[in-house]
């Protein structure tokens, strides 16, 4: 009887607030358009959709919230991982005067063929997953910042790391876009300053599916490391020939293969004892992680967020907020975009310098451990119960 | 993984294991090109026309390789393995030969009069559509799949060089699937229409070749050998990805021309030459190997200049 009058008090209280809006008049709210770019098809699309959807977050909580200024739409566009595809699809979105500003592009190759039309149209763009440096540094264009950090950073700390465990011999794969060979150049940079040596050095393209010429040439290298500098799809080929191979060398990524992709690709058996490197804190150590990946969950994306999910949603996040105070002017939101110092985001403290890099001060080392990617400092190869490859 | 390990004194030194160890490597890699070429160098001889979405039925395959494998595991987890692996190639492979003769159905049949610009747009096309047809409906299709280990992990160990059993094996099962093919089309009554067919496809009908019938056939046959290649590359890597036939189909057609469009031992050997150009160009140039496929590439163009027809050229050669 109880949970009669219960469900029939609750009807009653929901006619009432309909009255009520009903009595007064509603306002519907001014349409923002906001733009998310990355790669939803091809093989890098599941980083892509882990941060679409996180983008996509984003924008349906703020349209949840009734403080909210304005009802936002947001409009994906991919790239495809291609940078001719990439230049396409940001001049459509650059061109489309009604979206504000936008979170754009995980691939470094892309990011760098479509910073000149943004800055072009004149449109704000925060890069939330490409890495190459020069995105950023290389220009002096005040519509794009970016909130994931550089590939110098993560190189120093990977080169310092891999020298501290007692590594001295590294081979080196990278594919041969800018990304990779910025991937390879600032780790051969910093490992041979800290007296690591290079032995080897192999350029794949990102179609390559047979790499077991280059790996039997290292096996005759007699290194220690080997070292990859390139994404997902790739790091499977390759640590998957590589035990083909019965070469027993030490996996080391880059944020490139820091994704639950890489140990499904390659199972965990095999995947075991990979390390990689990514910026910022992992989810689960974030302040807001936990009400993240709670309201991720709840939303009930075909897609994982994926590691780089956090890095999409507080890009997203920022433009909509700045949006809210400045309103939907381009020109307005580069410059308040440009004037953000110590900004509480997901991913920690956001400050850009004057090149829209944001310095994140943190780098987060991985392992896989029992098919999990898990932080270096928290693992068992850490605390010495499970060792990587032996030092030569 | 089970490794006996030679007497690596008796086995030579350092740079000849190494040399061994890529001819094997090359040798692997040739023997999936050809299987591929055989298929494009079919398909051409029959009917004239170049189908661009062969690579990606190699993809299928594997992918119906996997489906079948997660098929047996879910209705009798205990299945022995050889069953398994038999059950994977069958499937496969008459999967993609029925997929095959549906393409030819109602793709290239209606296209035959139209020019052959035609055909090669709607296949590349076809090739597009089964790729992505894959990325979006097979379950993750977007990441790399891991594929079974079906084969035993025994291995041999020569000095450094690893012979695996599972390359030995595969290798040989590529090398009785060409016997029995060119067996197939050179002593076999089906074999000799097919050929009727692809000397003159008026003349074979008047004689009262069943010139759809054979076509279907045809497809069948080299999209069921594009399977056992994508089913092969599975065993290969233990990994499949949904953009494994767009460099795989890219050379598959290089090797057949080089060898001689249209003749299937100018497509095994075609397939051989490319892989070893892979090798050479990663191995014994100066440049990086990323120049791998630029190098291979390039010499393929000499090739063509220095042989117009393919090595096996037609004078040498009957067609298919």
């Amino acid at each position: 009887m109880l949970k009669y009058l219960s469900r029939w008090s609750g009807l009653g209280s929901a006619l009432c607030v309909a009255l009520a809006f009903g009595a007064t008049p509603a306002v519907a709210k001014d349409v923002v358009k906001v733009g998310y770019i990355g790669p939803l098809t091809g093989g890098n699309s599941a980083v892509g959709l882990g941060a679409r959807n996180s983008a996509d977050l984003a924008v349906r909580l703020q349209n949840a919230d009734p403080k909210s200024k304005y009802q936002y739409e947001l409009v994906a566009l991919d790239d495809e991982c291609k940078a001719n595809i990439g230049v396409q699809v940001a001049t459509k979105m650059a061109s489309d005067a009604k979206i504000i500003g936008a979170a754009t592009h995980y691939c470094s190759a892309v990011a760098l063929g479509t910073v000149d039309i943004y800055h072009r149209f004149k449109m704000p763009v925060i890069v939330w997953g490409a890495v190459e440096p020069k995105i950023t540094y290389g220009n002096n264009y005040p519509e794009i910042f970016r909130t994931i950090g550089t590939q110098e950073y993560q190189n120093k700390v990977a080169s310092t790391f891999m020298r501290s465990l007692g590594y001295k011999k590294f081979a080196v794969i990278h594919d041969t876009t800018d990304y990779g060979k910025a991937h390879k150049d600032f780790f051969v940079k910093f490992l041979t300053e800290q007296g690591g040596e290079v032995l080897g050095i192999f350029g794949v393209t990102s179609e390559q599916q047979d790499f077991t010429t280059e790996l039997t040439k290292i096996k005759a290298l007699n290194a220690e490391v080997l070292y990859f500098g390139g994404l997902t799809p790739l790091g499977v080929r390759i640590r998957s020939q590589m035990d083909k191979l019965d070469l027993k060398l030490q996996f080391e990524g880059t944020s490139g293969i820091k994704s639950d992709a890489y140990i499904s690709g390659v199972g965990a058996k095999l995947a075991e004892g990979t390390l990689s490197f990514l910026d910022g804190a992992p989810v689960e150590k974030l302040a807001g992680g936990k009400a993240f990946t709670e309201a991720y969950a709840k939303q009930g994306y075909a897609q994982p967020a994926e590691a780089l999910g956090i890095f999409a949603f507080a890009s997203m996040k920022q433009i909509i907020d700045t949006i809210e105070k400045v309103g939907p002017n381009r020109k307005a939101l580069v410059t308040a975009l440009s004037q953000i110092k110590e900004d509480d985001t997901l991913i920690g403290k956001i400050t850009y310098d004057e090149h829209g890099q944001n310095a994140i001060p943190l780098m987060t080392k991985y392992v896989v451990q029992d098919g999990q990617w898990t932080i270096w400092e928290d693992s068992e190869y850490a605390s010495g119960k499970r060792s990587l490859v032996k030092v030569k | 993984m089970h490794i006996l390990v030679f007497n690596e004194e008796r086995f030579g030194s350092m740079d000849f294991s190494l040399l061994l160890q890529f001819f094997i490597n090359g040798c692997m890699l040739g023997m999936m090109y050809a299987l591929v070429a055989v298929g494009f160098t079919l398909f051409f001889g029959v009917l004239d026309v170049i189908v661009f979405s062969h690579g990606d039925s190699v993809m299928v395959g594997a992918f119906a390789g996997l489906t079948s494998y997660l098929f047996c595991m879910y209705i009798s987890p205990g299945m022995p393995v050889w069953l398994v692996t038999f059950f994977v190639f069958l499937a496969g492979m008459a999967f993609v030969a029925g997929f095959g003769m549906l393409v030819s159905r109602f793709i290239i049949m209606p296209l035959r009069s139209a020019p052959a610009l035609n055909t090669l747009l709607a296949t590349m096309m076809l090739g597009t559509v089964m790729r992505e047809a894959v990325r979006l409906f097979f379950p993750d299709g977007s990441n790399p799949k891991p594929f079974p280990r079906l084969l035993p992990d025994w291995s041999w160990k020569f000095g450094d060089v690893l012979l695996r059993f599972d390359n030995l094996a595969l290798f040989v099962a590529g090398v009785l699937l060409i016997v029995g093919v060119a067996f197939l089309i050179n002593h076999s009554r089906l074999g000799m229409a097919i050929r009727a067919v692809a000397q003159d496809a008026e003349a074979a009908q008047i004689m009262g070749v069943n010139f759809p019938l054979i076509v279907l056939l045809t497809f069948a046959i080299g999209s069921a050998v594009a399977a056992f290649a994508g089913l092969m590359n599975g065993l290969y890597y233990n990994e499949i990805n949904f953009n494994l036939g767009l460099l795989l189909g890219a050379i598959g057609f290089s090797s057949a021309v080089i060898g001689g469009l249209g003749n299937i031992y100018g497509a095994i050997l075609g397939g051989f030459v490319f892989a070893f150009l892979q090798v050479i160009g990663t191995v014994a140039t100066p440049f990086s190997s990323a120049y791998k496929d630029v190098f291979a590439f390039g010499v393929v163009i000499v090739l063509m200049a220095i042989f117009p027809t393919g090595i096996l050229s037609e004078r040498q050669s009957q067609r298919v």
